[in-house]
Parts: structure tokens; sequence; C-alpha cells
């Protein structure tokens, strides 16, 4: 990885080598299978607080999946100048790096620093988009409340030191997070989760991501909505193998249920996809914490799973959405009109995400979410689960209506969209994960069954 | 005997699959209804080796198990008994007939449509036959996929309606039966259903559960307060969509009572019983009140769907041993019969391009054939002795009389009402005035086709329906005794123990028994570490 960033310096400095980029897809997908196959063991580096195990390489192998096909969607990124390609990818690179940190750290102030350098890059990276002044909105928004989200984060950390003086994850799992036995400690957990829901843009944190999905180029939303959030979910799962009190998992369950329905219900009337997607985004942030809320290592489990699924499925959709734009304009749902005849493979990829998105078996969706239901019904959320029932009831709406308006209407102005022959073999390769993520999660699942357990020690 | 290793259920399962997918490349319209009919008639070969049923016992036959999802105990578990089988027969034979009925019905996008077809007859046939309750479940939601694009891109006018109205449906329905599934699993730590049959579970729990299932079920059926999203489909869909929902769509949900709510939950299904038999007489009588106005034929014949499957929801909640029978006989009769009408429709539709009565009236002068196969199925559909109809609703018949003679008398004036409609859409159909038919050919070959056996299937399950309710017998009576033994044991433990309850909370120990043994001990070791560390 410092590889890779490395090489992205040196050609954001030097002029000619500004639009080589066609290299940087693979570089990441490199790095994909290298995490896969890296030593899975536990392991201990840096003072002790950057640990290699199973969990981390899984996120850190999603996090370069996830880059490789977003930086394969922004190579034909038009809203980009010449003049800050390399940047582009640097910065989206640098992000990424701090997300791969982030998977691996398990000390609170690494963590935390890890999650600045994730972000940081990421405030610069939203508003490159040919001035478009949405942009700059969304982005603003977005940083400035992060700054605060974060700031609150760190604040927590303090009272986390003062109540259990220490900032190691594996000397805090011994300690009580009870509310009776050390209400500091866990108010601290509390704050500093709240950094992390921001990134996850859940309710009543999730403003930002319309207009953060809105703004920014669809090249950029599909990074902006997927990796950042793989970064908060693996600290989730590593905070929530702490068991915390009753108080905070209660809290968060409640968060859960709000943000599944709100997401839900403003989605019904969204016009524009990418806004569309940005609420679908935080009703899935909502299903995710289910899984957290349930804990155990059914429960981490459950939600990892999910993070990867929830991924997948995203930037599937996503790639066909940039896909059809055709010079960087916004999609919306009208747009897709007459996509069977236009653009066939496209319009079934789209279909099947969006039937994975509602939840609809075999896709990848409902396996997700049938074992984030199960446990969290086996921790006793039966209200959560029934909840998340009705969402999806809810939720089916507005996904069918994207594949209503790409099956069954026509277009009105008969346009013809230009998808190159590698643009649908990826989407095609997409759909494929999905549904295979959706009939054969076994062996993945298990071993993510193996890397929760290991937390519990 | 046939009694071979071939896995029969995942050949007709996986069959039409492949060969949907094989159906993208092929060119041409003409080439792709060949092939699929071609499919269709080798599907239906491929169903040959479940002659070799075993008429003399109730256990599930063809049984297939892998493991599929280790960590969750999720099986791909199939197998069939004397209750599904008729269903799946239906289902395969109704696939090339429903090729032929569009053959010349579907005009645009012929691909897809075929496509969709060979979809839905995977997803049916994976209904009737999986014994695990998420590969039940997968099928259950994927089949609803190819019935909405069906619908909505095949469609009539007010398509987009419908298929909305259907989806949303069917899917807000089925969700609380997934909430119910993850409770079972929870309880029990298994998704088979056979093992799920054998458990026991607290009265509240059952309750709950059963609403939830009884739920996802009603809508399918669909039962009188949820019937509206019926008459909106049948009306859009094209002709082979409303064959398919009539006759297997619908049967989904009565086979779910049967499947589900008797066997694992039935002292709620004794509870709910009244209930159950109410809305099932209200949709007979409303049902058929409302088939006497329509002057649009598919919606009459979409509202007598609804009062004969309230005539099948009365013959299983009774109880009896005949009613059961008479359900399950009277499913197959109406997928074959309503099927049968459906394409009628349909064919006459295709000459007069309108499905109001008033613009197809008098055909017996100039389509004799026509107005002939009308009849017959007429008749079979109001239950005349020696078609399939009458056999089935007598055996109802007998059923709910044992149960009570009010219920019977209701059921008796549900049967002539039942003679209302369908005397009124046969006299102005066939001999009403003014006949704008003069020019309108009759049946040809094609139609001849499909038509023609179902009207055999009509006379051979009127004339001997005896190897028909063999095959069912066992089933059905192993299906009873449990019931009636589970019914008691259920209140006795009611009284006795109350622990599984849903809406407690399930204690911590409770759960640990489900996860893996190695899980288990590490927890008890967690909780020894915080114990001593409390100590100290």
């Amino acid at each position: 990885m410092v590889a890779l960033l490395a090489v992205l310096f040196v050609q954001s400095i030097s002029e000619k080598l500004k639009n080589i980029t066609h290299w940087v897809p693979f570089g990441a997908l490199l790095g994909a299978i290298l995490a896969a196959f890296s030593p899975t063991a536990p392991e201990l580096m840096f003072y002790e607080s950057y640990q290699i195990d199973n969990l981390s390489q899984f996120f850190k192998a999603l996090v370069f999946l996830g880059l490789a096909i977003c930086s394969a969607n922004a190579i034909r990124n038009q809203s980009l100048g010449k003049a800050n390609r390399a940047d582009y990818f640097f910065f989206m690179f640098m992000s990424s790096f701090g997300l791969l940190l982030l998977s691996s750290t398990i000390e609170l102030f690494t963590i935390y620093i890890s999650l600045e350098l994730a972000s940081y890059s990421l405030y610069i990276l939203l508003p490159l988009r040919n001035n478009d002044p949405r942009a700059v909105e969304g982005t603003i928004k977005y940083a400035l409340f992060g700054a605060v989200a974060t700031a609150i984060g760190l604040f927590g950390i303090s009272y986390i030191i003062a109540g259990q003086h220490t900032t190691y994850i594996h000397e805090l799992a011994t300690m009580s997070w009870s509310f009776a036995d050390n209400p500091m400690a866990l108010i601290g957990l509390g704050m500093f989760f709240m950094a992390f829901i921001y990134k996850l843009a859940l309710f009543p944190f999730h403003f930002w991501a319309p207009d953060v999905y809105q703004g920014a180029s669809n090249e950029t939303a599909a990074f902006a909505a997927t990796l950042p959030k793989i970064g908060a979910i693996v600290i989730l799962v590593r905070l929530m193998a702490l068991a915390p009190g009753v108080e905070v998992k209660t809290i968060l369950a409640i968060f859960a249920a709000l943000s599944m329905t709100i997401g839900n219900l403003f989605a019904l009337v969204q016009r524009d996809v990418k806004r569309l997607l940005a609420y679908s985004s935080v009703a899935h942030a909502g299903f995710i914490v289910m899984g957290l809320v349930a804990g155990g290592s059914y429960g981490l489990a459950a939600a990892s799973y999910y993070a990867l699924v929830y991924v997948v499925m995203n930037l599937t959709i996503f790639w066909v959405i940039t896909r059809l734009s055709d010079n960087g304009r916004n999609i919306y749902i009208n747009d897709l009109r007459g996509l069977y005849s236009t653009a066939p493979v496209l319009a079934f990829v789209l279909a099947v995400a969006a039937f994975a998105l509602v939840g609809l078996p075999p896709t990848a969706g409902f396996t997700g979410k049938l074992f984030l239901l199960n446990s969290a019904w086996g921790e006793g959320y039966h209200w959560l689960v029934i909840v998340a029932v009705i969402n999806t009831a809810l939720a089916i709406f507005y996904y069918l209506n994207l594949v209503r308006h790409a099956y069954t209407l026509d277009q009105v102005v008969p346009t013809k969209i230009n998808v190159s022959l590698t643009g649908t073999s990826v989407a095609v390769v997409l759909a494929a994960g999905v549904i295979y993520l959706g009939v054969l999660p076994q062996s993945i699942f298990d071993m993510l069954m193996r890397a929760s357990n290991v937390l519990f020690f | 005997m046939l009694n071979t290793d071939f896995p029969v259920l995942s050949a007709l399962i996986f069959f039409p699959l492949i060969a949907a997918v094989v159906l993208f490349f092929i060119r041409g319209d003409k080439n792709i209804r060949v092939f699929t009919l071609v499919v269709g008639l080798i599907e239906c070969v491929l169903m040959l080796p479940l002659l070799g049923f075993n008429l003399t016992t109730a256990e599930f036959q063809f049984v297939e198990k892998h493991v599929w999802i280790e960590a969750w105990n999720i099986n791909y578990y199939l197998g069939i008994d004397g209750i599904s089988i008729l269903m799946i027969l239906l289902t395969v034979i109704l696939l090339p007939l429903c090729v032929l009925c569009s053959w010349s019905y579907i005009g645009k996008r012929v691909k897809e449509f075929h496509f969709c077809l060979l979809l839905m007859t995977t997803a049916c046939v994976g209904i009737f036959s999986a014994l695990d309750f998420v590969l039940f479940y997968i099928f259950w939601e994927a089949m609803l996929v190819p019935m909405y694009l069906m619908i909505a891109v095949w469609g009539g006018p007010n398509k987009r309606y419908a298929s909305l109205k259907f989806f949303i449906y069917t899917l807000a329905g089925s969700t609380l039966f997934l909430a119910a599934i993850v409770a079972f699993f929870i309880h029990t730590g298994t998704f088979s259903i056979p093992e799920l049959m054998q458990h026991e579970y607290g009265f509240r729990f059952q309750m709950w559960a059963f609403l939830a299932m009884a739920l996802a079920f009603a809508i399918k059926v669909p039962m009188f307060p949820f019937h509206t999203w019926l008459p909106a489909a049948h009306v859009e869909a094209p002709t082979a969509g409303s064959v398919l929902l009539a006759s297997i769509l619908l049967k989904m949900g009565t086979y779910g009572f049967l499947r589900f709510c008797m066997p694992i939950t039935p002292a709620a299904s004794d509870f709910f019983a009244p209930l159950m038999i109410t809305l099932a007489i209200i949709s007979v009588i409303y049902g058929s009140f409302v088939a006497i106005g329509q002057q649009d034929m598919k919606k009459l014949i979409a509202y007598s769907s609804v009062a004969h499957m309230g005539f099948v929801t009365l013959g299983i909640f009774v109880f009896a041993f005949r009613g059961v029978e008479g359900a399950i006989m009277h499913m197959v009769n109406h997928g074959i019969i309503t099927g049968a009408m459906f394409m009628l429709v349909g064919l006459l539709y295709e000459r007069s391009h309108s499905r109001e009565i008033a613009d197809n009236m008098g055909l017996s002068k100039h389509l004799p054939i026509y107005t002939g196969f009308l009849l017959l199925f007429s008749l079979a559909a109001f239950g005349f002795p020696g078609t399939n109809g009458f056999f089935s609703k007598l055996l109802v018949l007998i059923g709910v009389f044992e149960a009570s003679y009010f219920l019977g008398v209701l059921f008796i004036i549900g049967l002539l009402l039942g003679l209302a409609y369908l005397m009124r859409l046969l006299l102005s159909v066939g001999w009403g005035s003014p006949s704008n038919a003069s020019n309108w050919k009759d049946i040809n070959t094609r139609e001849w086709v499909y038509l023609l056996p179902l009207l055999l299937l009509v006379f051979y399950l009127g004339l001997a329906p005896g190897r028909a309710l063999n095959i069912m017998g066992p089933s059905i009576e192993n299906l009873l005794d449990n019931f009636e033994r589970e019914r008691h044991i259920s209140e006795h433990a009611n009284i006795c123990n109350e622990i599984p309850s849903i809406s407690s909370k399930l204690s911590y120990t409770e759960t640990e028994i489900l996860y893996s043994p190695e899980l288990r001990t590490m927890e008890v070791a967690n909780n020894t570490e915080s114990n001593t560390k409390e100590l100290n």
C-alpha cells in the first residue's frame, strides 16, 4: 500500500505521468489478493497498537476490493480536470490507507488518527467535480459535522481513559462496562461511538449523506458510500466485542430502528437516484447496527458479513449508475426508462442489485439480512426484528421503482448508451458476486465466525 | 416402484433454470417459443420418476438433503408427500400449456416473457418441494419477481397499479413470515420443516407464529379482507400470468396452511379455526356476490377464485379427513378449471380485444367448439356431477357437515351463488345478443392442444378420482393424527409449563445451546472470568 501511495505521489507531482492511471485498479486488486492470503494468526505490531488477525485481513481485503472497483470506476470520471487526476487517485488511496490502518488498529488513539487520515483525504476528494457548487456544499456539511463528530469521539476517549486508565482494546476488554460499575467509561464509549456512527450515517447522524451523495460526482459518491463505512463497521465490531452495558446497546437499537424507518420513508419520495441510495444507505446502516447490537460472535459475524454484502451491492448499483451517466451528471429515476432495450445487461445488473438491496432471495441481501435477523432474535431483540422486516416491505417500493423504470417504461426520447465491454463485464462480475454471496455464504461466514470468536478472548 | 438415486426434484427445479439461461442465446421469436415448449415437454418427461411415488406411506419421499450453510444449520432439503406431489404435477403440466396459450398473445419481448415463465416454474416446484424453511422462503420470494415482471411488462392498461399492488401486498405479508421463521429457528435450532413438526411450542408462541404465517398465506390465498390485489392482478396479467396466478400461486397459501400452520402450530390453528372459517365463509359469499356483478370476464373469474379458495380454506379448517381431502382435491381441480377458464378468456380476447361480457356475446352460433369448451369448464367450475369440481366440493361438503350443519347450509348457499355467476357468464357469452362474433374463427389446432389436456383432466378426476385420493390419503391421515394428538398435548403443555413464549426474552443459556459447543465453553469461560473479576 505504501508503495502504491509513493507511486501515486510521484505521479501527482510530475506533469508527465498524470494521465497514466489505468494500472490503478490492478494495483488495488493485487492488494486485495495479498490481504486475503496474508497470515491469519493474531499478530501484534507497533507497540501492540496494531493487530493483524482474521477480522482485519477480511476488512482489508474488502477495502482493497472496494478500492479496486472504485478506482476502475473513477478512471473515466469526466468531471475531473486533467490537472487533478492523479491527485484524485492519490487522495482516494490515502483515504483507503487510513481505512486499512483502521481495520487493524486496536488502540483508541491510533484508531482516532487513522480515522482522521481516512476522513481528511475524503474531505478533499469530495468537492473534486467541475466546480459544482453542490459538491462544495455537501463537502462543507460533511467536513464541519464530521469534525464535530470526531471531536466528540476524542472527548469520549478522555472519559474512557479517566474511567479505565488504558486505551488498549484488549485491556479494555477485561474491564467491566456496565453503567453501574463505571458510568464515566460507558458514557465515554458512547461518545466515541458517535464518531463512527457518523461515518456510518446512522440516524440521527445521517443528514450529511443525501447532500454528499448528490453533490459529489458519481464516482466519488460510489467511493464515499462504501469504503468509509467499512472502516466504521470494523471499529464498531471491535468495540462491541467489549460487551458494553445494556444502556448503550438499547440506545443503538433504537437508533437502528429509527434509522431503518426514516431512511426508507425518505427514500420513497426521492427522484435523484444517488439521493435515493443515500437514504437507502441510512436504512442499511440500521441493519448493520442491528447485528452489532445483538453482539456475540454470531451477531458480529453477521454484521461483518452484511458489511461485505452492503459494499458489493452498492458498488454494483453505483457501477451501473456511473455507466449510464454520459457526462458525469446525476442520474434521475426517469433516466432509467427503457434501459432494458438500450443496455440489457446493465438493466439486468441493476435489477439484481436493486433486489439485493431490498433483501429478496436468492441475492446476498437476503442472506445477510437473514443472519442479522437470526442473531438479533437470538439475543431477544424481537421488536427490532419486527421493525426490520416491516421495513423490508417499506423499502420494496422505491427499489422496485428503479426496476420498473428500467424494465417496463419506454424512453420518451430514445438515447443511446455507450457501454464499453469492460464496463459490462465488470458489471456482470459484480452481479454474479451479489448472487454468489447470497447462495453460497458458507465459507466466508465461517471465516468471519472464527474471526469474531477471536475477539472474545 | 421406481427407486433410483436420480435427484428428481432437483432436476425439476434446476432444469427450467438452466433452460432459462440457455434461452438468452437463442434468437428469433419462433425459435424461442419452440425451445420453451420443448423444455416444458422435457420437464414433463423428467417428472415421470415421480410415478414411483409410494402410496402406502406418509413419509416424505424423493428426499434430497445437503448441508448448505453449516453455521446456521441451513440445509438444501427437498422432499414431497401426498399433499405436495399433486401440486408439482400440476405446475409442470401447466408450463407447456402456458407456452402454447401465449403463442400469439405475447407479441413483444418474447424472450423475456419465456424467461419469466421458466423462472416461475423453477420457483413453484421449489416451493412445493422445499422442506427447509429458508429454502422455502427463498423460492416463495423468488417467485414474486418473474410474476411481477409478467404483469408489469405484458399486462393491460392498468398494469403499473396492478403489478405494484401485487408485489407490495404479497411481500409485506411474507415479511412477518420471515420473522416467524427466525423465531422458530432460535427456538429449536433448526430450519428443517419435518423436525419443526416434531417440536412442541407453548401456546403463546404458537399463537404469534400462527398469526405471522397465516397473514402471509391469507394474502396469498387470498382470503376476504386481503383479496383486493387479486382482481387487479388477474385483470391486468397476460393469459399465461393469470393461469399461473390462479392455478399455482393461490394454492401456495392453502398449501402453507396445510404444511406449516396445521402441523407446526396445531394448538393455535385450533384456536383460530373459528376466525379462519368465518373469513373463509365471507370469502365464499362475498366473492360470489361480487362475481355476479362483474362486467369484465377476467374479473368475474378472479372473484370466483376468491370464492373457490374460500371453499378450500373452509375444508382445511374443519379438520376433518374428508374436508382436508376435498380441500387438496379442490386445490388441484380449481387449478385445472380456472386455468382453463383464463385460457378461454385469453383466446377470446385475441379475437375481440375486449374482456367485457357485452362485447363477447352470442358465440354459440359462430364458435360452437369454443362454446362447448366454455360450457364444460363452467359446469366443472360449478361442480356438476361427473366433473372434477363436483367431487372435490362434495368431499369438502361432507367435511363441513361433519363439523356443523349451519356451516354446511352456508356452504350450499355459496355453491348456489357459484351457479348464478357462472350461468350468467355462460348464457350471455354463449347465447346473448347482439352477437358480433360473425367473422371470428373458431378454435384452431394450437388452442385445441392446450385445452384438451385440461378437459381430459377434468373428466379423469371427475370420474375416477380414486387414484388421486389414494396418493394423498396416507399423508392426510398422518397430518390429522398428529394434529389431533398435538392439539391436546399442546393444551396440556400449556397448563404444565409456559416456558417458550415469544414475548418473554430468551434467557442467555437457552440461546447458548444453539451455538456450537466450542463457543459455549468459551462463553462459560468468559462468564466465570467475569465472575472471578467481580469477586476480586
